[in-house]
């Protein structure tokens, strides 16, 4: 299954747009794209999923991991997600620690 | 400087293997690599052996090399493991001996007994591959769930307010009105907090949620050909995993998450939870029951077995988990250090405890290791510890379970006595020992309270609409021509066996229903009541119903709005104990003034005020509560007076009196019509006749005194 992702950082705001299936088979790239986003020391993280058309918990877990790498003075957002994925995101509480936004202005 | 210890020592075909650590028992994250580790006395030789999720066949099987076993403990680090997406469990080789107690079976893949998450049950009756080699699956879990600031509540025992439930039937049916996606899970639990914070109470307690089959014995009804299953899950197959079929997320392999989001957020809104925990046995069952694990991995270790090889069966369920062998003492307290750091659980409930309590050939201990080191334990130290305090077998400790200062009890004696007095069958004489918090039963051995845990109704057994509705039984939807259930119920149907239109009995009814959460309110210990006996939750007169995964047991949330009389009554009955410390007293009643405040603690009365009436055949009883005795006399509290009448006829009481200044108001008052049964803690009215008051047939007044 593929992923596209791409990273920018503009204005000390890091943007991860992801497109595709987000899996086990892949999690460890979104991962490391993490930790590249982190180097550049943003004061936001922004996660673009409006074409993400699956996220697995392998996913959910590189979204805690994001969450626990940028540290807690770095907002991350989820941006553009679809239903399923924000539903299970609320239910395995990761929107506490998250802001989940239809579009990011 | 570069670690070392993540380099490779070993291979096996592809796989890079290094010599593993024995501790901790289960599948752990290092450096690199899995950390494998799992005890058997017995075997010969074991094999990991790993999956693709939802494959049927391995990927891959690795003989332990024998230099890595340790003792008894057979330990391995697998690198570069996509552990995302396994599934490992276990072969082992051994004796294969009846008699000896030997049951190895190397064709047979075992699941890991401390597996953190278990998959191949992932979404709730979904029926299950027969064919498949390995029905429960391990697999590997992660620590990594944000909590934030949360922690264990730590209420103390005496303020708690326990409301026990069963994790699908509280939102599961459509009246619940929650997503449909939510219904019958975790989250669907989550939803429904501010419900739980409007009724008020500040503990659940979780029927058993660890991984179990609900095909299980699964057979269909004989009449509607309905599926029967193990609904109630009182049959453990993973100590360490919560039930995937229960989160609305466990297809995704998430219900750790949610489990922990739900906790979290129960929390937050100062609500504990307890887990209902079942150690006395396992879902092996009996010799002709699956090989799931234990069987496998340490017969003789981890079961009670007869000189022939039988099991022993002081559960009522097949087997008996050889609980005080040390092994098995140590995978119990693993277990529960797991949970209440990992989980953040606020107490446990032991089913049959009294079986923790019996050495490997079934004989009770005087000093029994595994509850002693419960007791004692610096993990456990602030977890509630609540006893079933009797087994199968036969053994009956209410009042007499080895606490070691810790342990509290489920009182049989508590819901046996308000049950008879309800219906006018017990003497008053116990009615004030269980009113007091059974000080006949703990006070002597230095127990506290609210080593009570006072309940009228529980999940097995009639709901408390069911108790006031029927004198009989009436299982026959479960297929066992009702043979199966208690016959002690001590119920009264109040005329009319079952539903009827009769407005006299539904009256009568609802009122013996105020009269009990009335008494359960105001009882020293601490109350606990069965879900949906504040909407008037009705089984239809079956007593046990733990294979209906149906409208038996679904919570229909519509009996909000038809019982809502007796919602109100129960809010405020709790909200009422929650604003008076006099009724969660940390010690017993001394029956004396010791605060030179001219009353005692506690006072008993009758029909006449300092006089009650403790002959054979009373039917009335009253007590009163001088609030400058609450909590030892640390505390201010109002006065507080209960009488109650279980006669046919009202009867006249004379009230005594409080210190110049102060004025009865009423509280409570089961023989009005709503809402004026019932008040709100600051909004009561003053009693118009500060002498007496008529008590009305089988009614229960509750004066507050201030």
């Amino acid at each position: 299954m593929a992923l596209d992702l791409t990273l920018t950082v503009e204005n000390e705001i890091a943007k991860i747009t992801l497109a595709g299936e987000l899996d086990g088979s892949n999690a460890a790239d979104f991962k490391t794209k993490i930790e590249e986003a982190a180097a550049a020391e943003p004061q936001k993280l922004v996660l673009y999923m409006n074409d993400l058309e699956f996220m697995a918990s392998a996913g959910l877990r590189v979204l805690v991991f994001s969450k626990q790498k940028m540290g807690a003075g770095v907002d991350v957002y989820v941006v553009g997600a679809d239903e399923m994925i924000i539903e299970t995101i609320e239910k395995t509480g990761l929107h506490h620690s998250l802001i989940i936004q239809e579009t990011f202005a | 400087m570069q670690r070392i210890d993540v380099h490779p020592t070993h291979t096996h075909g592809k796989f890079k293997l290094r010599r593993g650590n024995p501790a901790p028992f289960g599948a752990t994250f290092v450096p690199g690599g899995v950390n494998f580790s799992i005890f058997s006395s017995h075997a010969t030789s074991c094999t990991l052996v790993l999956f693709e999720k939802h494959a049927p066949k391995p990927f891959g099987e690795i003989p332990f090399p024998d230099e890595f076993r340790i003792g008894n403990v057979y330990s391995m680090i697998v690198f570069d493991l996509d552990y995302e997406n396994i599934e490992y469990g276990y072969r082992m080789d051994g004796p294969n001996n009846f008699q000896e107690g030997h049951w190895f079976d190397k064709n047979k893949v075992l699941l890991d007994p401390y597996a953190k998450i278990i998959g191949g049950r992932d979404v709730w009756g979904t029926p299950p591959d027969w064919d498949d080699m390995y029905h429960h699956r391990a697999r590997i879990a992660f620590d990594d769930f944000d909590w934030e600031d949360d922690r264990p509540l730590e209420i103390a025992p005496e303020d708690q307010i326990i409301y026990e439930m069963h994790v699908r039937s509280f939102t599961k049916h459509q009246s619940s009105a929650i997503k449909e996606s939510h219904r019958g899970t975790f989250a669907g639990i989550r939803d429904k907090i501010p419900y739980l914070k409007e009724l008020g109470v500040n503990a659940i307690e979780l029927m058993p949620v660890y991984e179990f089959d609900e095909f299980e014995n699964s057979r269909p009804n004989p009449t509607t050909g309905e599926t029967l299953y193990n609904y109630w899950g009182y049959s453990t197959v993973g100590f360490f995993s919560p039930k995937a079929g229960y989160a609305a997320t466990g297809k995704f392999g998430m219900q750790v998450d949610e489990l922990k989001a739900m906790v979290k957020e129960l929390h937050k809104n100062g609500i504990e939870v307890i887990l209902d925990v079942v150690f006395n046995h396992t879902a092996e069952g009996n010799e002709r029951g699956p090989t799931i694990s234990f069987r496998g991995i340490d017969n003789k270790t981890y079961y009670m077995l007869t000189p022939e090889g039988y099991y022993y069966n002081f559960s009522g369920c097949g087997n008996t988990l050889n609980c005080n062998n040390p092994i098995v003492r140590g995978i119990v307290l693993d277990c529960l250090r797991y949970w209440a750091s990992e989980y953040h659980i606020d107490g446990f409930r032991f089913d049959l405890a009294s079986i923790l309590g019996r050495d490997p050939w079934g004989a009770p201990l005087s000093n029994p290791p595994l509850l002693e080191t419960l007791a004692f334990d610096p993990i456990l130290a602030k977890c509630k510890l609540i006893a079933e305090a009797w087994d199968a077998g036969g053994l009956y400790q209410v009042g007499s379970f080895p606490a070691y200062g810790r342990w509290g009890e489920w009182n049989g004696k508590y819901r046996d006595a308000i049950r008879k007095f309800l219906k006018a069958d017990t003497t008053v004489g116990e009615m004030a020992q269980r009113l007091q918090g059974s000080p006949d039963l703990y006070e002597g051995a230095g127990r506290a309270p609210a080593t009570s845990i006072n309940f009228i109704t529980a999940h097995d057994g009639f709901t408390l609409m069911d108790m006031v509705s029927y004198n009989g039984k009436h299982n026959e939807a479960n297929g066992e021509n009702n043979n199966d259930g208690s016959n002690d119920n001590d119920s009264w149907n109040c005329g009319w066996e079952g539903e009827t239109d009769n407005e006299y009995i539904n009256a009568l009814r609802h009122r013996q229903i105020k009269n009990a959460i009335a008494l359960l309110m105001v009882s020293q210990g601490v109350p606990m009541m069965l879900m949906g006996d504040e909407m008037g939750r009705t089984k239809y007169g079956n007593n046990n119903t733990y294979c209906h995964d149906n409208e038996l047991n679904w919570l229909n949330w519509d009996l909000l709005k038809q019982n809502n009389d007796i919602f109100q009554f129960t809010k405020n009955c709790i909200n009422f104990r929650k604003a008076h410390p006099v009724l969660r007293n940390t010690w017993h009643f001394q029956n004396r003034d010791y605060v030179g405040s001219g009353y005692a603690d506690i006072s008993w009365h009758g029909t006449q005020a300092w006089n009650a009436d403790w002959s054979e055949d009373a039917k009335a009883i009253a007590f009163m509560l001088c609030g400058k005795h609450a909590k030892g006399g640390t505390v201010e509290d109002n006065y507080i007076y209960v009488a109650t009448n279980v006669y046919w006829d009202a009867l006249w009481f004379e009230i005594p009196q409080l210190p110049p200044g102060l004025q009865w108001h009423v509280f409570a008052n089961t023989a009005m019509a709503s809402p004026e049964d019932s008040w709100t803690p600051g909004s009561e009215p003053v009693l118009q006749d500060q002498y007496g008051m008529l008590v009305g047939d089988r009614s229960t007044v509750i004066l507050v005194g201030k």
